[in-house]
C-alpha cells in the first residue's frame, strides 16, 4: 500500500493486485485514451503543454523537457530521433524499472505521444544490460501495442506511424550518458561525444536531431497530455513541478520506492514517517540523496539557504524540501531519486572505497583525468581499507577529484569526483582517523589489491 | 582535415594579442601563429580532432554585450569592452576562431589544468625513458619537463599491461607506454582506410589492439609509430637501432611513385637509420608508404656497384670513360641512349644532350604499378614528367622498349647506353644484349651491368642532390644524406665528363653549376635556381604536356585532370 504522504501517478499500479502488464490490463484503465486524443491535436499544441507545465527531465540533470524539445533542430530536414534513457545504474537508483516490468504500456502510451509531438518516426528504448527481463516485457508490449494500432504504421487508424525499438545495452554505466547511450546504438564504444558541437539536439544519433529522455520523464508526458500542462503544473511547486519518484535504500526501517509532490515533503519526513526512521540503536550519519554521484550530506550539517528577499533559511539535513532546487541550495543534487541512508555504523572511508570501486570500474577510459583519476582514487581508498591508510590520503584524494570535475569530455568526471570531494570536506576527520587508528601495516606484496 | 579557406579571416585576442585566423582554425593552430605553444597529445593537424587528452586545456571568454541592448558592455577600468570568462576551462583543438573569441594559455588555472594531466599520465607510465625507444622525441618526455611536478604522489601499483606485442610485420606496441590519445586508430581509419586498430578493455585499464583476425599490415602502418606521442608504438625496423638525438635529418623525396612523397632521412656518421615522412600540405600531408621507408637498405645492398670496369677489368673513372667515349664514338650513327624516369631532372637534362651529341634515339623505361589512392602512383617513376620537361622524351613511356629491340634485331643499334635501367629488365633478351655493346652507368649489379663493356657506378638518391617533378608538374628537390661508396664520383659530373668526352659541349658537373644551363634552355624551368627550389617544392607549368593521357588516378592531393 503507498503511504498516505505519497501522490501515485505514474506508480499508480504498481504493486496493485490484478494488475498485470499485458495490455488487456491497461486498456481495462483507460489506456491509450490519451495518445487517440492525443493524436487528434496539432504537434505543437502538445510540446506547448510540457513546455507549460514546467516538466523536468527525471534522469538526473532536471533539464527542462520543453526546453530540450525545443532545441531540436527542425530545419535540417534530417529525421529526428527519439531516445528512452532506460539504462538506470546510477547506483541508489531503482524507479524505472518498475515502470518497465509492471507498467511498460504506460511507458509506450508517453513515447508515443512524445514522438508525436515532436514528429518523430523511429524510437529507442536503450534498456540497461542487465534487465535481460525487462527487455523482454517491453518486446511483448510493443508487440501487443502495434497488433492494436498504437505502435507502427498509421497510429489509431490516422496517417501518423513510428516505430518503437528496444536496444540492450552490454553492461556499462556510461552508457546512461546520453551521447555515449548514442554512440553504443550506433553499434561503437560508448565513448561520449564532445558538447558542443554534438548536442543532441542536432547531432545525435547517426549525426541527426535527437531527443533523449529519460523513462519517467516520458510517463510524466502521457500524464501532462491527459491533465494539460497548466493542471501539471499546479501538482508540486513552482520550478519543481508534478511528481517525483524516490527510491530509498540503506540504513532505514522502510526502504523501498515512493510517489511524492515535489517539494512537498522534507527529506526529514522521507526518512522517518516514510521510512519509519533508523534501525533500532542507530542514528543517522549521512545522506547521498540523488544517487552516488550526488554530494553526500552530513546529518548534524546546517544549511544557511538564502532567500530571494534576503532573509536565511537554518535548515538541517530533515528541513530539505524533495525537489530540485532545494538540494541544489544545499550544495548537492536531486539527481535521479536515489536517497542513500547510512547510519552511525558505517565507516565513510570503506564507504567512499566502495563507491571509487564502481568509478573506476565504469569510467570509459576515454579522457585522462577520469580514466586516471578514477582509477587512482579507487586505489587510494582500496590501500587506506587495506591496513596501509595515511594521515594525507585524504587531502590527496580531494586534490586528485579536483583535478579531474570540470576537466572531462562528459560528465562523469564530475560524477566520479564529486563523492571524493564531499566525502573528504565533510567527513575529513574521518579519514584523518582512519589512517590513526586502522593502520596495519602489512608487507608489500600484500598490497596488491588493485 | 580541409586546408580552410584564406578568405573570411576572423580575429581572436589569445593571452591579449590579437590575430587575425580563417575560418575553422582551432586555437592551437592559432596560437601557434602567435609563437605560443598550447601543449597536446590527441591533437594532430591531418586528422579528426579526439579531444580525449585534454592537455589543451585554457581558459575561454567571449567579449560582453548586454543582453538587452546588444550594446557592447565596457570595462571601465580598461577602457576596452568586457569579456565575460567561462568558469570552466576549454579544449584549444576542439575550439574554433569565432568572432570576439577570447583564450588564456598562461593563467594558473591552465597551469594546474596542465599539470594534472601530465601527473594522470605518469602515474600508470613506466617512467623509465633510458631503456625507451622514443627518449629523445617523446611528447610525454618534453612536456613533463615543461610540466610535471618534478616528484611522484602516487605510492600505489601501476597497472601492468603487456609490453610487446607486434600489432603486424612491422609495428610493435608496449601498452604499458600508451596513453590512449587514439591517434593510431583515427590514422588507420581515416586516412589508410583501414579501420583496424581500437581500444578494448575500459578505463585506465584499456588496451589498444586490432580487431579480432586482424593485423595492422597496411602499407601506412608505419605513421602510426611516427604520430605516437610517446614510446607505446615502435617500428620494428628502427626500434633500439639508435638514439635519435645522434641522427642527422636530411630533406628527401620518396623515388617509390610520381606521387613524389617528401621524406627526412635520418642518418649518422654516413649510415642511414630511418626514413620518415616530411610534412608537405600539397603533395603528402605528413604521411608515407611503409614501403618507401625500407628503400635506404638499397645503399648497402650486396649488389651495389662500387667500382668502375672496362672490359670486364675493374678501371679509373678516366679509364672507363675514355673506353666508354671510345664504344660510343666509333659506333657512328649506330648508338642507342636509354635514361631513366628515376634520374634527376639535371641528369635527365645531361641525357638529353648526351643523347643530342651522338646523334641517338632516346627512350626511359615506363614503370606501372597498382595506384593505392593514397601515396602510392599507378606511375613508378619519380620523374617521368622531368623527362618530358627535360625533353629527353616526348611521349609517355612504355614497360618494353619495343622500338630498341627491333632496331637491334635490324642491325640499326650497335651501341647502347644505359643510364640507370637494366635493359634485360625492360625487355631485352639475352641474345639481343649479346649483340650489342652496352655502357651502363647504374648503382646496382644486373643483367645489364654483366653484359656491359663499361660500367659506370653510380649513387642513390640518398647519396646525392638533384630533383624531381612529380604528378602535379612539382618540382622537389633532395639533398645528400650520405656520402657515396668511396670513389665514385657523383652522376652529374660522370654523366657531364662523358659528354665532353664524346665531343659534346663542357656544362656543369653539379646542380649548382649545372642548373643555369637548364634555366636557360627549358621554357618551365626558366628562372629557377637549384638552390631556389623551397622546401615545399615548386609548381611548374603544366601546360605544355595537357595533351598527353597520364595514368595516375586520384591519390591524397592530386585528382587527374579531366578526361578529354
Ligand atoms: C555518467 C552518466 C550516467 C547517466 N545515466 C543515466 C541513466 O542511467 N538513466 C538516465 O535516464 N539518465 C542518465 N544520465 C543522464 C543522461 O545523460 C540524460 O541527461 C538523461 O537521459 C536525459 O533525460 P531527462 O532530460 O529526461 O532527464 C546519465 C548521465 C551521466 C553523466
Ligand atoms: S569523463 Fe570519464 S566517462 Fe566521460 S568521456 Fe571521459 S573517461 Fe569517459
Ligand atoms: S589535444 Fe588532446 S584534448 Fe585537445
Amino acid at each position: 500500500m503507498p503511504h498516505p504522504l505519497e501522490r501515485r501517478v505514474i506508480f499508480q499500479h504498481i504493486d496493485e493486485p490484478g494488475y498485470s502488464p499485458d495490455l488487456a490490463c491497461y486498456l481495462r484503465q483507460g489506456g491509450y485514451a490519451v495518445l487517440r486524443k492525443s493524436v487528434q491535436r496539432p504537434p505543437a499544441e502538445l510540446i506547448d503543454e510540457v513546455k507549460r507545465s514546467g516538466l523536468r527531465g527525471r534522469g538526473g540533470a532536471g533539464f527542462l523537457c520543453g526546453l530540450k524539445w525545443n532545441l531540436v533542430d527542425r530545419k535540417s530536414g534530417k529525421p529526428i530521433y527519439l531516445i528512452v534513457n532506460a539504462d538506470e545504474s546510477e547506483p541508489g537508483t531503482f524507479k524505472d524499472r518498475y515502470i518497465i516490468h509492471q507498467d511498460p504500456h504506460q511507458l509506450i502510451e508517453g513515447i508515443m505521444i512524445s514522438c508525436y509531438a515532436n514528429n518523430v518516426k523511429q524510437a529507442y528504448i536503450y534498456i540497461r544490460g542487465e534487465f535481460p527481463h525487462g527487455a523482454r516485457i517491453l518486446e511483448t508490449a510493443i508487440a501487443e501495442a502495434r497488433a492494436a494500432n498504437f505502435v507502427g504504421p498509421n497510429i489509431c487508424g490516422g496517417a501518423y506511424s513510428c516505430e518503437i525499438y528496444v536496444h540492450r545495452g552490454a553492461g556499462a554505466y556510461i552508457c546512461g550518458e546520453e551521447t555515449g547511450l548514442i554512440e553504443s546504438l550506433e553499434g561503437k564504444r560508448p565513448y561520449p561525444r564532445i558538447k558542443p558541437p554534438f548536442f543532441p539536439a542536432v547531432l545525435g544519433l547517426y549525426q541527426c536531431p535527437t531527443i533523449v529522455n529519460n523513462v519517467e520523464t516520458l510517463c510524466h508526458v502521457k500524464h501532462i497530455a491527459d491533465i494539460g500542462g497548466g493542471a501539471y503544473a499546479g501538482i508540486g511547486t513552482p520550478n519543481n513541478t508534478g511528481t517525483r519518484l524516490i527510491g530509498v535504500s540503506g540504513h532505514v526501517q522502510r526502504p523501498g520506492y515512493f510517489e511524492f509532490e515535489s517539494g512537498k515533503i522534507t527529506l526529514g519526513r522521507l526518512l522517518h514517517e516514510v521510512c519509519g526512521g533508523p534501525l533500532p540503536g542507530r542514528k543517522f550519519k549521512a545522506i547521498i540523496p540523488g544517487g552516488s554521484s550526488s554530494k553526500i550530506l552530513r546529518c548534524d550539517e546546517r544549511f544557511k539557504i538564502k532567500q530571494k528577499d534576503g532573509t536565511v533559511l537554518d535548515w538541517g539535513y530533515e528541513d530539505i524540501p524533495l525537489d530540485f532546487d532545494s538540494f541544489a541550495a544545499c550544495g548537492t543534487m536531486g539527481g535521479s531519486g536515489g536517497v542513500i541512508v547510512m547510519d552511525d555504523r558505517v565507516n565513510l572511508v570503506e564507504a567512499l572505497g566502495n563507491l571509487n570501486a564502481f568509478y573506476a570500474h565504469e569510467s570509459c577510459g576515454q579522457c585522462t583525468p577520469c580514466r586516471e583519476g578514477s582509477l587512482w582514487m579507487k586505489k587510494i581508498t582500496a590501500r587506506m581499507v587495506h591496513g596501509e591508510a595515511r594521515v594525507e590520503d585524504g587531502e590527496l584524494l580531494k586534490n586528485v577529484a579536483d583535478q579531474i570535475a570540470g576537466r572531462t569530455v562528459c560528465p562523469f568526471g564530475e560524477a566520479c569526483s564529486w563523492p571524493t570531494q564531499s566525502f573528504v570536506q565533510k567527513f575529513g576527520d574521518e579519514f584523518k582517523a582512519y589512517a590513526e587508528t586502522k593502520r596495519q601495516p602489512r608487507p608489500v606484496d600484500a598490497l596488491t589489491l588493485v | 582535415m580541409t586546408q580552410p579557406a584564406q578568405t573570411d579571416l576572423i580575429t581572436v585576442t589569445i593571452d591579449g594579442r590579437e590575430i587575425a585566423v580563417p575560418k575553422g582554425t582551432n586555437m592551437i593552430e592559432a596560437a601557434r601563429l602567435l609563437g605560443i605553444d598550447i601543449p597536446h597529445y590527441c591533437y594532430h593537424p591531418k586528422l579528426s580532432v579526439a579531444g580525449n587528452c585534454r592537455m589543451c586545456l585554457v581558459e575561454m571568454g567571449m567579449l560582453a554585450f548586454d543582453p538587452a541592448t546588444k550594446q557592447p558592455v565596457m570595462d571601465p577600468a580598461s577602457g576596452k569592452q568586457k569579456v565575460n570568462w567561462m568558469p570552466k576551462p576549454v579544449i584549444a583543438c576542439f575550439t574554433n576562431a569565432a568572432p570576439g573569441l577570447h583564450i588564456r594559455t598562461n593563467t594558473p588555472l591552465v597551469r594546474e589544468c596542465r599539470e594534472g594531466v601530465m601527473e594522470f599520465l605518469l602515474i600508470n607510465h613506466p617512467l623509465d625513458c633510458p631503456i625507451c625507444d622514443q627518449a629523445g622525441e617523446c611528447k610525454l618526455q618534453e612536456q613533463a619537463t615543461a610540466y610535471g611536478r618534478g616528484y611522484s604522489r602516487f605510492i600505489e601499483q601501476k597497472n601492468v599491461k603487456p609490453k610487446r606485442t607486434l600489432l603486424g610485420p612491422r609495428v610493435m606496441l608496449d601498452d604499458e607506454r600508451c596513453v590512449l590519445c587514439s591517434r593510431c586508430i583515427r590514422f588507420s581509419k581515416e586516412v589508410a582506410k583501414d579501420d583496424v586498430l581500437g581500444f578494448v578493455d575500459r578505463g585506465s585499464y584499456s588496451t589498444l589492439t586490432c580487431y579480432p583476425g586482424r593485423r595492422l599490415e597496411n602499407n601506412y602502418s608505419l605513421n602510426t609509430v611516427d604520430i605516437c606521442p610517446v614510446g607505446a608504438l615502435t617500428s620494428v625496423d628502427f626500434r633500439f637501432k639508435m638514439r635519435v638525438w645522434f641522427l642527422k635529418q636530411t630533406p628527401s623525396i620518396d623515388t617509390e611513385s610520381s606521387v613524389g612523397v617528401n621524406t627526412t632521412v635520418w642518418s649518422r656518421e654516413g649510415v642511414i637509420y630511418r626514413i620518415t615522412p616530411r610534412r608537405n600540405d600539397a603533395v603528402n600531408d605528413t604521411w608515407m608508404p611503409d614501403s618507401g621507408r625500407e628503400l635506404y637498405k638499397q645503399v648497402r645492398a650486396e649488389n651495389r656497384l662500387t667500382a668502375a670496369l672496362a672490359a670486364g677489368q675493374s678501371a679509373t673513372l678516366d679509364a672507363a670513360l675514355a673506353a666508354a667515349a671510345e664504344l660510343l664514338k666509333s659506333a657512328a650513327s649506330a648508338v642507342a641512349v636509354v635514361g631513366s624516369g628515376r634520374s634527376s631532372v639535371d641528369e635527365q637534362f645531361l641525357t638529353r644532350k648526351l643523347a643530342a651529341a651522338l646523334k641517338a634515339p632516346a627512350w626511359i623505361v615506363g614503370r606501372a604499378g597498382e595506384g593505392d589512392g593514397i601515396l602510392l602512383s599507378t606511375d613508378r617513376n619519380p620523374n617521368t614528367r622531368g623527362a618530358l620537361v627535360t625533353g629527353l622524351i616526348k611521349a609517355l613511356p612504355g614497360p618494353q622498349l619495343g622500338e630498341l629491340a627491333a632496331a637491334i634485331d635490324a642491325g640499326k643499334v650497335t651501341t647502347v647506353l644505359a643510364v640507370n635501367e637494366d635493359l634485360a629488365a625492360a625487355g631485352l633478351t639475352a641474345a639481343q644484349l649479346a649483340k650489342v655493346r652496352v655502357i651502363y652507368l647504374g648503382t646496382h649489379a644486373n643483367a645489364t651491368s654483366a653484359a656491359a663493356q663499361v660500367v659506370l657506378p653510380a649513387l642513390t638518391v640518398f647519396e646525392k642532390s638533384g630533383a624531381f617533378i612529380n604528378q602535379q608538374f612539382r618540382l622537389q628537390k633532395f639533398v645528400t644524406a650520405v656520402p657515396g661508396p668511396a670513389g665514385v664520383s657523383d652522376d652529374l659530373a660522370t654523366l657531364a665528363r662523358l659528354l665532353v668526352a664524346v665531343g659534346g659541349p663542357k656544362l656543369g658537373e653539379t646542380a649548382t653549376t649545372l642548373w643555369p644551363a637548364l634555366a636557360a634552355e627549358i621554357p618551365a624551368l626558366a628562372s629557377v635556381s637549384f638552390a631556389g627550389i623551397p622546401d615545399e617544392g615548386l609548381p611548374l607549368d603544366s601546360k605544355p604536356w595537357a595533351g598527353l593521357r597520364f595514368g595516375e588516378g586520384a591519390s591524397l592531393h592530386f585528382q587527374p585532370a579531366a578526361a578529354t
